[in-house]
């Protein structure tokens, strides 16, 4: 009971530093730049109070009384179960009623006569106070009416969850939808969506009949079911050679399937440019050799399709090995005793028993495809898929809102049918449940024909990429690629160049540096906030049992499938205009990142935790130790794997993520594959492949520095190795 | 140490349809050992942790040292819990694992350390500080929570099934040891097993369950001799059920009809007529055939070691004997004449 007035005691402290000391609304500035000390109570950057009082927003006072009432409940007079339902409605009414107001009265100072004369800018640093403030109280009752076993801990950490879910997912998701519906008088209308939607330029059948180009949808989708298709046929191949065969190069393999997944989604196009492209190689070797004209084939679908397949494979790979692994040999030496020959065990047993690995990794390779947004810039051609269409309409010439966010919605339902798709297929058939434990046995060698077919299908592969990469790398060092390939530093030097000054002090002169620092610095913010959430969810999705567990995993679950693209477009309509205003600053940058790779870290967490028993949580509760506790000193230290896994591919996804952070760059705040896909528009490739070579070492770099700083878990010798879900997360789009 | 008492009032668990137990009520004396003794499934685990407060109960209350804590969560009472996984914590090795429960209750280090010594010292496994859980025997696992379990001095100390993944011979040992343990420390503790024969070796009262519910409650002693139904008496020791006849009830004892054997027993109150008989299989004497006696025809012979078990088909039914007699065994198609000893015959209601 001490214990939950200190906690009331503190969340009522945070409210009234954010409504009678900082700023409440947002400053063109940082607020960490402090420089609103100086001018304190004055203007734009006084308090809430000072805002009611000497500003005229008198309807902020109502939130201030409200933090005042919280404090006669320290008074010891309550009983327990009058406190907690106190402290809900306090805590209800004060966030509800601090959004509300937000959103009600805008800049715009008409908003609601009479009452709001002045308008308001966002919300800043106190506003967020107050709301952190009023939603923790709100917690805090929740427990004292005995939710989530009465647990402060767990209550907060659950609204702190689902709170900012909601502001930063599922809000701008129905931004987007409003947007979609808007018509130019500013009324909700089905017509202008329909207008939108189903133009020509998005259905379109030209193509069919040769008059014309095909809709964007058509593109998109023929261009996923092929990706799809393509990587989860080549990602089987890929995992049946690693384990049912001898084949030779499965380190090579491996390590080149780690390669896509950490550099930035056109690097692989980049490469097929210089290998294919009008002045690459291939083409002037043929018009040296045989003088045939430079093809432009790789611009449109062909070469946007082998650079997916290049791209996903690895992912579909890494998902596949573990479903190959998984098929026990005992099913199939079972099969091999009841006389089926080796091809029909493999068709009539292990294949089926794969085909949830296989819908997974279609869906995967689906989602992957039509997120993509890097290698249809750079290779698309005339050949525009909604990714692209979607940043054309909101930057380009067009500057059409309402276009962007109906085909933004196109996108999402396009993920969403798949998302559906895949579990009606899977049905409520249980799989796992049929690789029975502690089995044993060799698993069955694959049939000749599937051997060979597989050999086909990966040597290509192999080749292509060794050969894609070796050339980036080269491509850094040479003047110019496919006319002068003199050797030359230039490149590095105009965008990493270092000089010193005339005061002896560094001065940064390469172009890059701007960007590279933005990327390093937010993504290694984003990163452990991402992870820290992630880890924090699925701890309490599998660990705890409370009435919408279900949804909330559920909607974790959605959001990973949601297009980065949609994600950015929802972002900068949401996010530009008061109660929250971000639009521009490094905050939405990594917002933008952590929710957008947090179910990530769901992942990692949920598929961790469901290796730790649960008896140990328990163990340590009857030993007296709090839900905290337990988390910090049994939970965490045996997650170790999980947290390095989750913090590497959030930092890995934030930092070389193109799709959803082009939308939200600005001069200010530039992101180094925004950067490099410029200098790729511009034609200036040397920059842009130095610049990409540079990305994927600090990316391995940064790997090492996190497996290196969280350390090994020593369990003893008969530790098994936990095996981390990487294939389910795939790289950044 | 303190030991306090437990009760349980009407305590019921539902998890959705599923009555994991229903309206339990029981209490357990300060200082004393109760076993909950039932089979798998019947609700053991699921009062365990109520008492623990790892789950709150659909209804009922638990009271610990006559403190009501049914709203308390499990990290503040004052309970300890020996796992049947154990449970130790697979990233701290012995020594932390034994201390970390009064870390977590902030006492210094230096105090922490010698408690903990203590502790394992009490469970015997002095030198084995530094070793990792898994780098020790089962056994000796078991040892270490059960040190875990005692270093916080706790009032009441639950064992849910300690033993079941031991090997036979250490079993024994190790219950002796946890008995010897108790006494010594004149813990309060509840105890789980599907284990007749060990419930019956440790327990100062005994709980059997069934179904969600007690089915009976009382010493060892009152359970084997006077079990209330047929389901504890075949639980409590494998016995044989048949139907007899009560001819005469005097004012303690009566005269059992079973088949065309009449013996003289302690009636326990039943009324004459009809009623089941529950039969331990050593009070089964086989004799030669001679026309008095209960003809029956060995089915079955096992030689167990130390003593014979037969399956012996007689109008009855089957029954299952136990017989010391190894060196004369019986071959399977014997007929042979059966005799009951009236200590292990006893009489229940029928149902
Ligand atoms: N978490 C749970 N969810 C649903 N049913 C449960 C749960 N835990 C136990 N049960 C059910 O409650 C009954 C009693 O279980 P338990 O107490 O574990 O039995 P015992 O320990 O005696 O073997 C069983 O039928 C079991 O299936
Ligand atoms: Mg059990």
């Amino acid at each position: 009971m001490i214990r939950k007035y200190g906690a009331i005691a503190l969340w009522l402290c945070v409210g009234a530093a954010g409504f009678l000391i900082v700023p409440w609304y947002a400053l063109p500035g940082s607020v960490l730049s402090l420089d609103w000390l100086r001018d304190f109570a004055t203007g734009d950057s006084a308090p809430a109070i000072v805002q009611a009082w000497r500003y005229g927003r008198t309807w902020l006072l109502p939130i201030g009384a409200l933090l005042a009432a919280g404090c006669t409940l320290l008074a010891p007079r309550f009983d327990r179960s009058l406190l907690a339902h106190a402290l809900l409605a306090l805590g209800g009414i004060g966030f509800l009623y601090t959004l509300a107001q937000g959103f009600l009265i805008g800049s715009q100072a008409a908003s609601l006569q009479g009452l709001a004369t002045g308008g308001q800018q966002g919300m800043g640093l106190g506003a967020t106070l107050a709301l952190t403030s009023f939603a923790m109280l709100f917690a805090v009752g929740l427990a004292g009416r005995g939710y989530f076993g009465g647990d402060a801990f767990i209550a907060g950490s659950v609204v702190a969850i689902v709170a900012s879910t909601a502001i930063f997912t599922l809000f701008p998701v129905l931004r987007i939808m409003v947007s979609a519906f808007d018509d130019a008088n500013g009324l909700i209308s089905i017509a202008a969506f329909l207008d939108r939607l189903l133009q020509q330029k998005v259905w379109g059948l030209g193509c069919l009949t040769g008059a014309a180009r095909c809709g964007v949808a058509w593109n998109t989708l023929i261009l996923a079911l092929l990706t799809a298709g393509g990587t989860t046929t080549l990602g089987l191949a890929f995992a049946l050679l690693v384990t049912r065969t001898r084949f030779r190069f499965k380190k090579l393999l491996r390590a080149l399937a780690i390669l896509p997944i950490i550099t930035p989604p056109f690097v692989i196009g980049l490469g097929l440019i210089l290998l294919f492209g009008r002045s690459g190689l291939v083409n002037h070797g043929l018009e040296w050799a045989f003088g045939i004209e430079p093809s432009r084939w790789l611009y449109g679908l062909p070469g946007l399709l082998l650079a997916q397949w290049l791209s996903f494979t690895p992912i579909a790979f890494l998902v596949l090995i573990g479903v190959v692994e998984a098929v026990s040999p005992s099913m199939e030496e079972a099969a091999q005793t009841l006389r089926a020959s080796r091809w029909r065990t493999f068709i009539d047993v292990s294949l089926p028993l794969m085909r949830p690995g296989l819908a997974n990794a279609f869906l995967i390779g689906f989602i992957e495809s039509i997120s993509d947004f890097g290698n249809p810039i750079v290779l698309g051609g005339n050949f525009s898929v909604l990714a692209t269409e979607v940043f054309f309409s909101v930057v380009g010439a067009q500057l059409d809102q309402g276009r962007a966010a109906a085909l933004g919605i196109l996108l999402l339902a396009f993920a969403l049918a798949a998302f559906f798709a895949q579990r009606v297929v899977l049905g409520r058939r249980d799989y796992t449940a049929l690789s029975g434990k502690g089995d044993s046995g060799l698993p069955a060698p694959l049939p000749e024909p599937a051997r060979k077919l597989c050999y086909a299908l990966a040597m290509p592969w192999i080749v292509l990429t060794v050969t894609l990469y070796a050339m980036t790398f080269l491509g850094s060092f040479v003047e110019q690629w496919g006319r002068n390939y003199a050797p030359t530093l230039n490149h590095y030097a105009r965008a990493f160049g270092v000089e010193i000054g005339p005061q002896g002090g560094l001065i940064w002169v390469g172009s890059a540096w701007n960007s590279l620092w933005t990327t390093v610095k937010l993504s290694a913010l984003a990163a452990p906030l991402t992870a820290a959430l992630g880890l924090l969810t699925a701890y309490i999705l599998t660990r705890q049992r409370f009435r919408g567990r279900t949804a909330l995993e559920f909607g974790t679950m959605l959001s990973f499938a949601i297009p980065g693209t949609v994600i950015g477009v929802s972002y900068i309509l949401a996010f530009n205009v008061p109660p929250i205003e971000m639009t521009g600053t490094a905050l939405i940058l990594i917002a933008c990142n952590v929710f957008r790779n947090m179910p990530v870290g769901v992942r990692a967490g949920m598929a961790s935790m469901a290796q730790i028993d649960a008896s140990l949580d328990e163990a340590s509760a009857t030993l007296g130790a709090g839900r905290f506790t337990t988390l910090r000193r049994i939970v965490l230290p045996l997650l170790k794997p999980a947290v390095a896994a989750a913090l590497v591919y959030s930092f890995v996804r934030a930092a070389t993520t193109v799709s959803a952070i082009v939308f939200l760059v600005s001069a200010e705040y530039e992101w180094a594959t925004t950067y490099i896909i410029n200098r790729v528009t511009n034609g200036d490739y040397g920059v842009a492949i130095a610049y990409s070579t540079v990305l994927i070492v600090l990316m391995l770099v940064a790997i090492w520095l996190i497996h290196s700083a969280i350390g090994e878990r020593r369990l003893g010798r008969r530790d098994g190795v936990v095996r981390m879900g990487m294939a389910e997360l795939g790289p950044a789009a | 140490m303190k030991a306090s008492s437990i009760e349980l009032r009407n305590l019921s668990k539902r998890y959705g349809n599923v009555a994991a137990i229903h309206d339990i009520s029981f209490t357990v004396a300060a200082g004393t050992l109760l076993t909950l003794l039932g089979p798998s499934g019947c609700g053991k685990t699921t009062t365990l942790r109520l008492i623990a407060g790892l789950e709150p109960p659909s209804s009922g209350t638990v009271l610990i040292g006559g403190v009501d804590v049914t709203q308390t969560p499990a990290s503040e009472r004052d309970v300890s819990m020996v796992f049947q996984s154990y449970a130790l914590f697979p990233h701290m090795n012995v020594i932390e694992n034994v201390g970390y429960g009064l870390s977590v209750a902030q006492i210094p280090k230096a105090q922490v350390h010698d408690k903990a010594h203590a502790a394992l010292a009490a469970v015997g496994l002095t030198g084995f500080d530094a070793r990792l859980p898994s780098e020790l025997s089962g056994g000796q696992q078991q040892r270490v929570a059960v040190a875990r379990a005692l270093v916080l001095e706790p009032s009441v100390l639950l064992f849910d099934e300690p033993l079941s993944n031991l090997d036979a011979r250490l079993r024994r040992q190790m219950r002796e040891d946890i008995r010897d343990l108790q006494r010594r420390l004149s813990l309060t503790v509840v105890y789980v097993t599907h284990d007749q024969a060990e419930a019956m070796a440790v327990s100062d009262r005994i709980i059997v369950m069934n179904q969600a519910t007690i089915a009976q409650q009382g010493s060892p002693r009152e359970l084997y001799e006077h079990p209330h139904d047929i389901f504890v008496a075949a639980f409590m020791g494998d016995a044989n059920r048949v139907r007899g006849t009560l001819r005469r009830v005097d004012e303690r004892m009566g005269e059992l009809e079973i088949g065309p054997l009449s013996l003289e027993i302690e009636h326990r109150g039943l009324p004459q007529g009809t009623v089941d008989v529950a039969i331990r299989p050593e009070a089964v004497e086989i004799g030669a055939p001679n026309g008095k006696g209960l003809p029956g025809t060995v089915r079955k012979a096992t030689y167990v070691g130390g003593m014979m078990e037969y399956t012996i088909a007689t109008e009855l039914g089957e029954l299952f004997v136990v017989n010391l007699a190894v060196d004369r065994p019986l071959a399977p198609g014997s007929v042979v004449s059966l005799t009951l000893a009236a200590h292990g015959v006893v009489p229940i209601a029928t149902s």
